[in-house]
């Protein structure tokens, strides 16, 4: 297929938005998007539209619109109660074949990722995935995505220029939650859901929530971050207090979470999550990219590591050379002494 | 039971190294097999010893993927695929998953396609499902467990917030996540009868699709730059002196710009 479609005639930009029993989800990348589309929606002065598909989604569906949302697209019925690949496919298929939006949006979650693909192979169209910056070129007026690929080695900005949509997965925690406005008013458009539960071929046997984490690491307005270099000896167990002291959540690398010390939850960089607090207390981590993807856009970063050439103090703005195991105790009472 | 395995040979991004201006030295990085792929690999040899199946790798790319497909063989596969051809050069995902599907046709066919979830390289994870799309096969992806029954397959799906048991029928594709089992090391005796062990090439006029829709002229997507992400973004301060001095240091200078 080339260029000879009418592209003029693509108008709008999508976000798919997910739910858990008719919720939105605990992790808020559904509304970072949402909130980054209205800006890319407001560039091109068109319409931003929420695609919501589960069950009892009216309350949700209202929400959609509070959060920056002029239309919401609901498909309602029991038989999309869980997310099904196939399902889910061919009604944004069908509804975007009838609609034509220029761009749709989707979280790079396992289930954006799942689903996006799907979607961007029926349509005939490009998917750049899990982006980390979305822009729009000036001149053409289409989408511009960043991403990172070989393992965060390295950045590459992505255009689908001759098919619509355009479509991108996102990346959570790279983006702001957009704020409520409950005066604003949009329309919300329930589609007609035919699909029957015979007609879905994939069936789900059991569903098993994980845990709440008990920390929203992304939220955190401080982060203390345990390298390998900070899990020796008694050190780890320290760094545990340093951030009680601190009010800091405690994260670390990915080693530091393969050693089971830490939970996935808290785990940052390329394959875990992206933060961006107001502080950044990186102990014992080395500093490559893997790892600095997810922490390069704190406000304050500080990096203690016992070698000076370690590429951590490339992103610090404070650094100690120095051995954790005999910093974090002094700082744990230098902090105590501030405070009186 | 025909099992058709998906690999795709990258380099060792664990083993990237970067010169003096910051950017990535691709030339010299070992290849190996994905190792997503390899977790498809051995989920497919596991079948094929509990039941009996009959085990295909295909692989697009360049000529040198061979070294690939042979250590494939050399873990126990039974066949493998080449499918290289210039004009093949710079797919994109959907480029990717249209001849691969069409090579999946081209060989009758099968009963389960195994994809690993993501390359290392490129890291989209969207040419599996997008095969599945192809070929209209129900898709089973982030699969941490795999039974394979009376024409049905079952999986732990790993759904990042929650973990789902589901079931779909055969013909369908799975996506392999690297819990799924401990991929084997290919086999000295193998490894030299596989030297010689015939592999199946093919290229665009063994395809049955249209012209315009393989390589870079199919591809959707338009690279515009590549480039390394920003290193040096902070210019640091040292807080010098023994631990109590750096770290009294450090609090007050916390202290001045509110961060604590
Ligand atoms: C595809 C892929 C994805 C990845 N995803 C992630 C990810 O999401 N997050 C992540 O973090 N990593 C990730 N990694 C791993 C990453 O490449 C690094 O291996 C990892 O970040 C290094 O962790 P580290 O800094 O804790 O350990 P190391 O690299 O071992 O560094 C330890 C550091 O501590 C210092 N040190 C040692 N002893 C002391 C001491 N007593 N006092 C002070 N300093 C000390 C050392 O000088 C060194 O700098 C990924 C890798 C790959 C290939
Ligand atoms: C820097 C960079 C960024 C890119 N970003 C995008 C993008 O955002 N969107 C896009 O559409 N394309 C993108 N591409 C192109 C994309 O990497 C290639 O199309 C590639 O062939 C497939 O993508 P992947 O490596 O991400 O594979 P994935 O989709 O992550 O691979 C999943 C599985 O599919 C199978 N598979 C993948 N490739 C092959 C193969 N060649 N042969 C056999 N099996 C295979 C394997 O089982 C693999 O485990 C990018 C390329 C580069 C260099």
């Amino acid at each position: 297929m080339t260029s000879t479609k009418d592209l003029s005639a693509h108008k709008g930009v999508w976000v798919f938005i997910e739910q858990f029993e008719g919720k939105l989800t605990q992790s808020t990348l559904s509304l970072e998007i949402l909130g980054e589309a209205r800006k890319l929606a407001d560039k091109l002065e068109t319409e931003l539209t929420a695609v919501l598909l589960g069950e009892n989604l009216a309350d949700t569906a209202a929400e959609l619109i509070q959060y920056g949302a002029d239309k919401v697209l609901v498909g309602d019925a029991p038989v999309l109660a869980n997310y099904r690949t196939e399902l889910y496919t061919d009604i944004i298929c069908k509804e975007a074949e009838e609609r034509k939006p220029d761009i749709l949006l989707v979280g790079a979650s396992a289930t954006g990722r799942d689903l996006a693909p799907r979607i961007s192979f029926r349509l005939h169209t490009g998917c750049t995935a899990d982006c980390t910056e979305l822009g729009i070129d000036d001149d053409k007026k289409i989408l511009v995505s960043t991403r990172p690929a070989f393992g965060g080695n390295v950045m590459a900005t992505i255009l689908c220029p001759d098919h619509r949509p355009q479509m991108s997965t996102v990346r959570e925690g790279v983006m702001d939650v957009p704020v409520k406005d409950a005066s604003r008013t949009g329309e919300i458009i329930a589609l007609d859901i035919t699909a029957k539960e015979e007609d879905a071929r994939v069936k789900i046997l059991e569903v098993k929530k994980h845990e709440a984490a008990s920390v929203n690491i992304q939220e955190a307005i401080r982060v203390v971050s345990a390298g390998m270099g900070a899990c020796t000896g008694e050190c780890f167990d320290s760094l545990k207090q340093l951030a009680k002291e601190l009010g800091a959540e405690l994260g670390g690398t990915r080693p530091v979470f393969e050693s089971g010390r830490i939970p996935h939850e808290v785990q940052i960089g390329q394959t875990g999550k992206t933060v961006r607090p107001e502080l950044y207390l990186a102990v014992g981590i080395s500093g490559t990219v893997q790892h600095t993807t997810g922490m390069s856009n704190s406000r304050t970063v500080v990096a203690i590591n016992k070698d000076p050439n370690a590429e951590i103090f490339k992103f610090a703005h404070y650094g100690i050379v120095g051995d954790a195991k005999a910093v974090v105790p002094e700082l744990i009472d230098q902090l105590k002494a501030a405070k009186g | 039971m025909k099992i058709i395995v998906c690999i795709k040979q990258v380099p060792d991004v664990t083993e990237v190294k970067w010169d003096e201006n910051g950017s990535l030295i691709r030339t010299g990085l070992p290849s190996i097999i994905n190792p997503n792929d390899q977790n498809a690999i051995e989920a497919a040899l596991v079948l094929k010893e509990e039941q009996g199946a009959e085990v295909t790798v295909i692989s697009m790319g360049p000529p040198q993927v061979e070294e690939a497909l042979r250590e494939a063989l050399a873990m126990g596969c039974d066949n493998a695929v080449l499918l290289t051809d210039r004009k093949f050069g710079g797919a994109d995902c959907w480029a990717t998953a249209y001849t691969l599907g069409l090579a999946v046709k081209k060989l009758g066919g099968c009963d389960l396609i195994f994809c690993g979830v993501e390359a290392m390289d490129g890291n989209t994870a969207q040419v599996g499902p997008e095969i599945a799309d192809f070929l209209d096969l129900p898709l089973l992806s982030y699969a941490e467990d795999i039974k394979v029954g009376e024409g049905t397959v079952t999986i732990h799906q790993n759904l990042g917030d929650v973990t789902r048991v589901i079931e779909g029928p055969l013909p369908a594709l799975v996506t392999c996540e690297k819990e799924l089992n401990e991929p084997r090391i290919p086999r000295m005796d193998l490894v030299f009868s596989c030297f010689d062990k015939e592999i199946m090439v093919m290229g665009i006029d063994d395809l049955e699709g249209e012209r315009a829709n393989f390589g870079l002229k199919g591809s959707p997507t338009r690279l515009r730059k590549v480039f390394s992400p920003k290193r040096a973004k902070a210019q640091v301060e040292f807080l010098d002196g023994t631990p109590k001095e750096s770290s009294q240091k450090l609090v007050e200078k916390l202290q001045e710009i509110n961060a604590i």
